[in-house]
């Protein structure tokens, strides 16, 4: 055989082989989803808990595209999405109200943490008031890394530093305060190598590996409550919307059974999130 | 399409090559016809190459006229020129030959036993599966060749061809133009041997500064010559 | 894939997950490197061989777009294929098939430009031969890429390289979807995010073991070729 026929022989062989599995996924795609959900919700694994258990009973496979909660919200707008599952309910709301969404069902909480340094340099380490350790962190100037990408946890944190009245995109703002414009897990990788305090979620840190000298300084807070809510995108707007299983999906996250899935995920004993759907207000 | 038309003579009427107001070739006027052997001598620098080129039709004169058998613009469907470094394509000695089979347009299913006789013709049987660029200097001349005679030329323009042989290698070449030239082919043929231009010429011609300075006979030319430069050029002494 | 186990571990058990992701990244660099050759190299050969205004121009812009940022790309094909987008009936967001577009949008300009480059030396020495054997103008692309095949392996595996490797276009247009579209490289991002660093160095240690070995493959082809046809 010539060497010209043998490497195509080779590459014919190999792209091939590849092929196969792909396109055997392909065909498996036609019963399923995509939901856009956000990265601290994939980061911290329950979907690789509760999606099996919802393939197994309906034979819908969902496919997670995992980025912050805008950029979901905009997946969803443009219709890349069959159903959202994001945690910034004034955002979530307008989705619908703009005609984006059918409904938002409220599904789950878990909540935000402060979390520092075990040094503590701003001294806050056992209270329950996130808003004055804030204070505090602003006037020691002790180093804070904020996620700075317009996520959830992003305007949770903008939130609380209004409550806690610093101005922190103006006059408040100083070296201390580093906004990185990334997703949690590297919010949290650059706390822990330069010593900062940060704003997280519980979920997120419960499976994160790379603590170093980290810990949680500041839990508990009603105020770092954070709701999760499912909105099937509208069809009306995009008619390549799969209704049925996407209304199959939330309609199964609701149930007894799906908020069971989520009360059962632990990890190292600990639940990282609190079912809600019933709940009024949330 | 094979041309059936002859492409002789090639007439050159006044021809010169400028490049950046240069001339490479100065009113250049020649007639190669049919017949022995026409040798280009001179120095190096003196238009050989540039001559060929333009008899070949590869290079368009600055200023007069080439004419092909009385045509003046004519595909080199029955000239080949064997360049005096010629490229070897990436393929085997025999694949070098079967390509300019088939670009000459020889019927596939003869290209084969072509390819066969050209190699015998030039000694290169044994090596047919060689990787030409991995052949001697000597064998790549005479692959050139080969490769040149698969279109069947009318007329075979060769650029130095012994130039970086050593006198084994350029014996054998030698003996192959020899047999090309008594199969009735036209050799037009370059060279700065004085030795080799007397062993095979039937017609030289003497080239300087991009003039030609003498059209003789050979015998004429090494015995006789008329012009001081040719008298100087045959007894050994540097034309500069 | 299990976080808790080491990427070592993952290797030496054949982990079904690990293989999945390791086949869908050879499956999407090479179908992206094969189609950008299909364009790249008669591109690189049609500059290489005619001479037009501007040519100049045009192969300073085919050598800058060797740069071309994986994320810009990415983001260009991610408006391009979305449902909102003008080619968004075609509903190939977040699926192999965005990826492989990406990554060939990526990998064109490396390979046209090399391809280029090769193709034009190689013409200067062919040149006044196959002007002497009389071949036309088609015949005499077909030779230089033929005759070039060896060297325009080196344009390719430097193409795949670069897919191989890139993390931008595909998070984007694939959206790292678990055992669908989630890449090595994209692996390698997301367990950086959950701070799983040892898995995500052995995970890069996997990657670039890949692209030694498809290099060697290459090479020993190329080695193999020069034998045979000089």
């Amino acid at each position: 055989m010539n060497p010209r026929r043998l490497f195509l022989a080779t590459a014919a062989i190999i792209l091939s082989g590849l092929s196969a599995p792909a396109l055997a996924q392909d065909k498996s795609q036609e019963k399923s989803i995509v939901v856009s959900s956000t990265t601290s919700t994939t980061d911290s694994g329950l979907f690789t808990h509760i999606l099996p258990l919802f393939k197994a009973k309906t034979g819908i496979e969902v496919k997670v595209v995992s980025q912050g909660t805008g950029q979901a919200l905009d997946t969803g707008r443009r219709g890349d999405a069959d159903v959202v599952f994001v945690h910034a309910r004034s955002q979530e709301e307008k989705f619908v109200a703009d005609g984006f969404g059918v409904k938002r069902f409220p599904v789950m909480y878990n909540d935000f943490i402060l979390i520092g340094p075990k040094s503590d340099p701003a001294g806050i380490k056992g209270g329950k008031g996130v808003v004055a350790a804030l204070k505090t962190i602003k006037d020691k100037a002790a180093p804070f890394i904020s996620r700075g990408d317009k996520s959830g946890t992003h305007s949770a944190e903008l939130n609380l530093w209004k409550v806690a009245g610093v101005d922190i995109a103006g006059a408040d703002k100083g070296p201390w305060y580093k906004e990185i414009g990334q997703g949690m897990g590297a919010a949290l990788n650059t706390a822990s190598a330069s010593n900062a305090y940060v704003l997280g979620d519980r979920g997120t840190w419960l499976s994160f590996k790379n603590r170093g000298d980290l810990d949680i300084v500041v839990e508990g807070d009603n105020k770092l409550f954070n709701q999760y809510g499912v909105i099937l995108v509208n069809p009306e707007k995009h008619p390549s919307v799969k209704k049925e299983f996407g209304q199959a999906f939330i309609d199964w996250i609701v149930s007894s059974e799906g908020q069971k899935a989520i009360a059962d995920y632990k990890i190292n004993g600990n639940q990282l999130f609190f079912p809600n759907a019933g709940a009024s207000g949330a | 399409m094979r041309a059936f038309q002859t492409d002789l003579p090639i007439v050159l009427d006044d021809v010169s090559i400028l490049m950046r107001d240069v001339a490479i070739l100065d009113s250049v006027t020649l007639t190669l016809g049919a017949g022995a052997p026409t040798i280009l001598i001179g120095p190096n620098g003196s238009g050989k190459t540039t001559l060929l080129r333009v008899a070949m039709g590869l290079l368009g004169p600055s200023k007069g006229w080439v004419t092909w058998g009385g045509r003046d613009e004519s595909a080199p469907l029955r000239r080949a020129i064997v360049f005096q470094r010629p490229a070897m394509l990436r393929r085997s000695a025999i694949g070098n030959i079967l390509y300019a089979l088939a670009a000459a347009g020889v019927p596939r299913a003869a290209r084969k036993a072509r390819a066969d006789e050209l190699l015998q013709l030039v000694g290169l049987r044994d090596l047919a599966g060689r990787a030409a660029r991995r052949m001697s200097g000597g064998e790549q001349q005479r692959l050139a060749l080969a490769r040149a005679l698969a279109k069947d030329p009318e007329i075979l323009f060769l650029d130095e061809p012994a130039a970086s042989l050593d006198p084994a290698a350029t014996k054998a070449l030698e003996d192959i133009i020899r047999d090309v030239a008594a199969r009735g082919i036209k050799v037009v043929m370059s060279t700065h041997d004085l030795g080799e231009a007397r062993r095979l010429g039937g017609e030289i011609v003497l080239m300087h500064r991009g003039r030609v300075i003498e059209i003789a006979g050979a015998r004429a030319f090494f015995d006789n010559p008329c012009t001081e430069a040719a008298r100087r050029f045959v007894a050994g002494e540097l034309l500069v | 894939m299990p976080t808790d186990a080491s990427a070592i571990d993952l290797v030496l058990r054949a982990d079904p997950a690990l293989i999945a992701i390791v086949k869908l990244s050879l499956f999407v660099s090479l179908s992206a490197v094969f189609m950008a050759a299909l364009v790249g190299i008669p591109l690189g050969a049609l500059i290489a061989l005619t001479r037009f205004p501007g040519r100049d121009a045009a192969i300073v812009i085919l050598n800058a777009l060797m740069g071309l940022p994986p994320v810009v790309v990415g983001l260009v094909v991610y408006l391009l294929l979305s449902r909102a987008g003008p080619l968004g009936s075609f509903g190939i967001l977040f699926t192999p098939a965005a990826m492989i577009v990406a990554q060939a949008i990526l990998v064109t300009p490396i390979i046209a430009a090399l391809a280029r480059q090769t193709i034009e030396d190689l013409w200067s020495e062919y040149r006044d031969e196959l002007a002497a054997l009389n071949v036309g103008p088609l015949r005499r692309v077909l030779t230089l890429i033929r005759d070039a095949r060896f060297s325009l392996v080196t344009a390719l595996l430097a193409g795949f390289g670069r897919a191989a490797a890139e993390v931008g276009a595909v998070i984007i247009v694939g959206g790292n979807i678990d055992g669908f579209t989630r890449t090595m490289t994209t692996a390698i991002a997301l367990e950086t995010s959950k701070g799983d660093l040892p898995l995500a160095i052995g995970l890069g240690m996997v990657l670039i073991a890949l692209v030694v070995v498809v290099n060697a493959l290459a090479w020993a082809v190329r080695r193999a070729g020069e034998r045979y046809a000089g």
